[in-house]
């Protein structure tokens, strides 16, 4: 089983998700994840499953609600300006407290944007994106094998805490081929007395965002439901780092711009210049704990995204001025350099060395 | 002897005298014992007066955001196509928010039934225009009366779903006297019925008052009904298929 096979991303996730269990899945076509419901016809009906083309993202999500709420394991995939869309259906499914996995294969935007992979979305993603006081948790994936991997995992998550949990990739990691262990299935398993299964031998179960009565009921809801946010926040926070323990210079980055960021610090090593990397692996909660380790360590931080500033805001709230913060990022479907990211911190490196010179 | 159906909740209720809701909430609950499918249903309720059904009836029950009740419907349906699933909407929901759901649902012959109270106007919203107010009737929305020639003409749904090939049963009926509402009753009967037996989508469209939203007495309510709605949506079987299969094969043997 633990043979390594070439897969494009998105159908590594695809597999992964018929491996973690899932049965239903409904979506709506966009570029760049289509290898998505393309692999999904073919392979739902080879395991009695469900594929459903929707005919929309306000549809598709819909359609997970109410799988969710029969108490199966729904997916739903698009991308950026079909995330947006799904954002209604989303906030209904974090107020229902239902479980379910949404995958966000990024592209250029604001509005119809273009095609090529972007991050533009990390706010959209990270807090909130729809209506109300509501958090879904963030993956982020930066290969074929992680998107693999962090799909059994989101599953897991999305019924430990019965709320969404959204996959955020830059559509360069959905369209890439690498080669992929496809993950065993995590073994876990969740009772659902809450689901939808006819009131038969008990009470009728209700599922609804909607809280009228008494009149402190919704305001009672979101204590709960933030009494969970804040647990998670506890427990689920994750961050891969690359040579930082003697790091004087910090790269944060995620998706393709943390294999860029990757690569530099091995030619800036190279050079003799101690640079680390810092991946963020959740985007929400953000791991601020590792973050602040790491980043109190260094002389400057630099994140690098593939939007004009998004991530970075995280990364100043988490080094709340005690160290520089510095940005590097590209919008529209651009991809960082390697030679920026090098440039800008060799940069330092001068600025560091006149400045010892001079005191 | 007469008595409260099993599948109907014993709370008071929230509408406004002379709605229809309450009157299609019963029959629901009715056809429900009749078939013996309380524990076997889950009642979808869409944004709108209707959003609370689920506290009138003693099932499960799903809320959907609005318009999207047969998606949602659509969803635990091929989740669990063990149990009955109920589309429970109002004019708003069913044919302007949620146009695209009820056509496509409809389109690919889900699984399930959805009941359309049409009461020719937004009801919880206080009032305003609905997709299938009559031309001239005032709103809130449409204080001088509904102007073809600026919002278009009132859709009807049975006449529009009656184009797609999938659907199974399709029928206008309306609760303003009596009569009516028996007829509406055998009308949720067949469509829950063949659901139960898996013959296709099935959807029944329920001429209903607003007395409220419509500035009139009860009284007046139920006969406008009759006398200005039914005009422009006739009360009609459009479609019955799975009548007419049973009746082929009556023949054949």
């Amino acid at each position: 089983m633990s043979e390594k096979v070439l897969m494009k991303g998105n159908e590594a996730l695809a597999e992964a998700a018929v491996i973690a269990g899932c049965r239903h899945y409904f979506a709506y076509p966009i570029t760049p994840q289509n290898e998505i419901p393309a692999y999904m016809s073919r392979r739902m009906p080879e395991v009695g499953g469900t594929f459903l083309q929707a005919e929309s993202e306000l549809a598709a999500i819909s359609m997970v609600l109410g799988a969710a709420a029969g108490g199966v394991r729904a997916m739903t995939s698009s991308s950026s300006p079909g995330i947006s869309l799904k954002q209604e259906g989303i906030s209904y499914i974090a107020g229902s407290e239902l479980p379910c996995v949404l995958v966000n294969i990024m592209r250029g935007g604001p509005g119809l944007g273009a095609i090529a992979g972007a991050q533009g979305d990390y706010f959209q993603a990270t807090r909130g994106g729809g209506n109300g006081d509501y958090r879904t948790i963030v993956l982020a994936p930066g290969s074929a094998q992680e998107l693999a991997d962090f799909t059994i995992e989101a599953f897991d998550l999305a019924d430990e805490y019965r709320m969404p949990v959204m996959i955020l990739a830059d559509g360069y990691i959905g369209q890439m081929s690498e080669p992929v262990v496809l993950p065993k299935p995590s073994g876990k398993s969740f009772e659902k007395p809450w689901a939808l299964t006819g009131a038969k031998g008990r009470k009728k179960n209700i599922i609804c965002s909607m809280k009228l009565i008494p009149d402190t009921a919704l305001e009672e809801h979101n204590l709960r439901l933030q009494e969970k946010y804040d647990l998670i926040t506890e427990k689920v926070h994750r961050a891969d780092t690359y040579m930082i323990d003697d790091a004087d210079w910090l790269v944060v980055a995620y998706g393709t711009s943390a294999r860029i960021a990757r690569k530099a610090v091995d030619r800036l090593r190279g050079e003799g210049i101690k640079a680390g990397l810092f991946r963020p692996l959740t985007l929400w909660p953000f791991p601020e704990k590792e973050l602040y380790e790491a980043g109190s360590k260094v002389q400057k931080i630099l994140t690098v995204e593939m939007s004009l500033g998004q991530m970075v805001e995280d990364v100043k709230l988490t080094m709340n001025g005690e160290v520089e913060v510095d940005f590097h990022g590209r919008a529209g479907g651009a991809v960082p350099a390697l030679d920026d990211i090098i440039e800008r911190i060799n940069g330092y490196e001068r600025e560091n060395h006149t400045h010892v010179q001079a005191s | 002897m007469y008595k409260r159906p099993e599948s109907l909740s014993d709370v008071r209720t929230h509408y406004c005298a002379g709605c229809g809701h309450g009157i299609i909430h019963k029959l629901i609950a009715e056809v429900l014992d009749e078939l013996e499918l309380r524990e076997k249903t889950i009642v979808i309720a869409p944004v709108g007066c209707s959003v609370l059904i689920y506290n009138y009836l003693e099932v499960d029950g799903l809320e959907a955001a609005h318009g999207r009740a047969p998606a949602v419907a659509t969803g635990i349906k091929r989740a669990r196509p063990e149990m009955l699933v109920i589309s429970y909407q109002g004019d708003g929901d069913l044919l302007a928010i949620g146009t695209g759901e009820t056509v496509h649902a409809a389109n690919r012959g889900e699984d399930i039934s959805v009941i359309f109270v049409n009461n020719a106007i937004y009801g919880m919203t206080g009032g305003q225009l609905a997709p299938t107010t009559l031309v001239g009737q005032k709103t809130l929305t449409s204080p001088a009366g509904r102007n073809s020639a600026d919002v278009g003409f009132p859709i009807r749904a049975c006449e529009m779903l009656d184009t797609l090939e999938a659907p199974a049963y399709i029928e206008r009926t309306s609760v303003h006297n009596p009569g009516a509402i028996r007829k509406t009753k055998k009308a949720i009967f067949k469509a829950l019925k063949y659901q139960k037996e898996g013959r296709g989508y099935s959807f029944v469209e329920i001429l209903s008052m607003c007395p409220t939203n419509w500035g009139v007495q009860p009284p007046e309510a139920a006969d406008w009904v009759k006398s200005d709605m039914v005009p422009w949506y006739p009360l009609k079987k459009f479609r019955d298929r799975p009548a007419d299969e049973d009746a082929d094969k009556e023949k054949a043997s």
